[in-house]
């Protein structure tokens, strides 16, 4: 009874808590609208109004109701359901933005001549979307899976998961439309200005206090291999974030700041965040991924256990040093530039060690890969992940970035392992997550995996294979002189040289957008609960836990 | 303290403090009482346990 009452007391005080930041940031959001000192901020303190005020009614709603006390029992999965809808949506959004600029390189027409399409502010729109919008919030709902069940707790905090779900969003929000309005702090991957990064930064403290929360409620001594790389992922990304963006605002009013590094500090600091964005983000998060989703779907231990936990603490420990690699050739010192290159080719060693880890867990159910083209996606992410920790370490070298750097390769590299590793990984989690959250006994389709599958995979060797061949050119190009010592070519030559290529490039990426499209409508589906087409084709790991024979009777109600 | 030395310090201590570090976690890895913790880790994902989010006996 104490207990209970004492419970009251909590919930009581974390919705008065909920509804005072609201309140706060509603009434920030109209002092910004009514006197920010530029456009942009006015619109954006409309947007926080908005945001805030909806969040308001909704609580208070809520409170005068006065319903009976929510259901605390089982895991919290309302806001990770939430989260899966949004990486799908913001998923597509941002290949379709990155198809459109990968045209606009091939015909230059296609920006319109209007300064909101213009390539300089859809680039960024399209880098934040993927990266930020579709793999983080890709993040952060498979983090709020993967934690609840592997620490067998409820998520902590009551309105905490979903102010982190919705105050995300509002960041995404906010940065995008920042940039197709010019509003740009001009650091890569680091774009949006001051105050967007202030909002992000209180989002993931809150996203690190859940976390770890749950963490802390859990009912094993031992913390499971995928938390630990969650968890750096939002340590990490909490550090990165905070140093890379310290900045002094020209009035807590307008847009415009400056960045408090200069010269060759900042460009260390910059690549410093960028590479670890890259190693953090994109990797050690995705791993957290792979080392639930893996197993779970093969259902498979985890092939070494051991090497999990070195290929995590060499990972972690490795990755931090890569980043001057980015700066060879430059004002960085040299020792700078050869520590950063000497690093990363050490990190060869963790990703092979993590990769052979993902693809030996299938070891004695390979055939699954013919059957079950859900795991097909997910070991081929991890393939994917092998391939291009091994492209990038190479480009580290100082004389091969020589010819590497500034090219089409670098972009392809990225692309092998944005599109073949975090978007196949997050793929493969996706189609396993859609199923078991919305209860159901199947995807609507497995054979619309296939086809996603195969029409993505075609996608993405279009566009890294095209982006090897230009990129090689560009560079041989650019460092060819005639007998006289001169630049065989100007540099309009090899942009007409490229041509043939960006095409390529375009159309690899337009099937890569209607693979997503595919999935897109075959999830919506599965939501919908509509009687799924092959379920006898679908593995027993397809359905939802209840619905699998033999593996435990369901709770009663 | 000139910058060489000070450098040349901080590389060793750095070099010394990794190596031990990365010697502490393939003996954490190996250390065969750890063993059937991890092997039991290692089954972590498969055991579908929808019951144990329950709090209400908390």
């Amino acid at each position: 009874m104490a207990a209970t009452s004492q419970r009251d007391e909590w919930s009581a005080l974390s919705d008065l808590l909920a509804i005072g930041s609201a309140g706060f940031l509603t009434i920030l959001g109209l002092i910004l609208a009514m006197a920010g000192e530029d456009r942009v901020m006015a619109f954006h303190g409309c947007l926080l109004f908005a945001a805030s005020g909806l969040a308001l009614l909704y609580m208070l709603t809520q409170f005068v109701e006065e319903r009976e006390p929510a259901d605390t029992s089982g895991y919290a999965d309302g806001v990770i359901r939430a989260g899966v809808i949004a990486t799908v949506f913001w998923g597509v959004a941002g290949f379709l933005v990155g198809d459109i600029i990968a045209w606009q390189l091939a015909f230059p027409a296609l920006n319109l001549d209007l300064p909101w399409t213009n390539f300089g502010r859809m680039r960024p729109l399209h880098t934040s979307a993927v990266i930020f919008a579709f793999g983080g919030n890709a993040l952060i709902a498979t983090s709020f899976y993967v934690v609840q069940r592997t620490c067998r707790a409820r998520l902590a905090g009551k309105w905490s998961p979903w102010f982190v779900f919705w105050g995300y969003q509002l960041f995404i929000v906010l940065a995008a439309t920042g940039y197709l309005l010019g509003v740009t702090q001009s650091k890569e991957y680091a774009e949006p200005e001051w105050y967007v990064d202030v909002w992000l930064t209180i989002v993931w403290v809150v996203y690190f206090l859940v976390f770890v929360g749950t963490v802390a409620k859990r009912k094993d001594p031992h913390v499971y291999v995928a938390n630990w790389f969650y968890l750096a992922f939002i340590v990490t990304i909490a550090l990165l974030h905070i140093v890379n963006n310290l900045a002094v605002p020209v009035s807590l009013l307008g847009t415009k700041s400056y960045i408090v590094y200069s010269g060759v500090q900042d460009a260390m600091t910059q690549w410093w965040y960028g590479h670890n964005a890259v190693g953090f983000f994109l990797t050690a998060g995705f791993l957290g991924m792979m080392y639930y989703f893996v197993p779970k779907r093969a259902e498979r231990p985890v092939y070494s256990y051991r090497l999990s936990v070195i290929h995590f603490w060499s990972l972690i420990f490795i990755y931090i040093w890569a980043g001057p690699h980015h700066l060879h050739y430059t004002a960085l010192p040299d020792w700078a530039q050869t520590l950063g290159m000497t690093f990363s080719i050490i990190l060869w060693m963790p990703s092979w060690g993590g990769m052979i880890n993902g693809l030996m867990t299938l070891s004695g159910a390979w055939d699954k890969l013919r059957t079950d083209p859900v795991i097909r996606m997910l070991i081929v992410a991890v393939a994917f992940y092998g391939m291009s920790t091994f492209e990038g370490p190479l480009m580290s070298i100082r004389s091969v970035n020589s010819l590497s750097h500034y090219t089409d390769w670098t972009i392809g590299h990225v692309h092998s392992g944005a599109l073949g590793w975090v978007a196949y990984i997050t793929f493969g989690a996706l189609y396993c997550l859609v199923p078991w959250l919305w209860h159901r006994k199947a995807l609507y389709s497995q054979r619309l995996v296939e086809w996603h599958f195969w029409i993505s995979t075609l996608g993405i060797v279009l566009y890294i294979t095209s982006m090897w061949v230009s990129g090689i050119l560009q560079g041989l190009m650019w460092r060819a002189y005639d007998q006289l010592g001169f630049l065989e070519y100007s540099f309009v030559e090899t942009v007409e040289a490229m041509h043939p290529f960006y095409i390529i490039r375009a159309i690899g990426g337009l099937l890569f957008l209607l693979g997503a499209l595919l999935m897109a409508y075959n999830l919506w589906r599965t939501v919908r609960g509509d009687q799924p087409v092959d379920a006898t084709d679908q593995p027993s790991v397809a359905a939802a836990p209840e619905f699998r024979p033999g593996e435990y009777t369901a709770p009663a109600e | 303290m000139e910058y060489d030395q000070v450098a040349s310090i901080s590389q060793v201590a750095a070099l010394i403090f990794f190596i031990v570090l990365f010697a502490g976690v393939v003996l954490y890895a190996f250390w065969p009482g750890n063993k059937k913790r991890f092997d039991e880790a290692a089954k972590l994902p498969l055991e579908d346990d929808p019951e144990s989010g329950n709090e209400k006996d908390n």
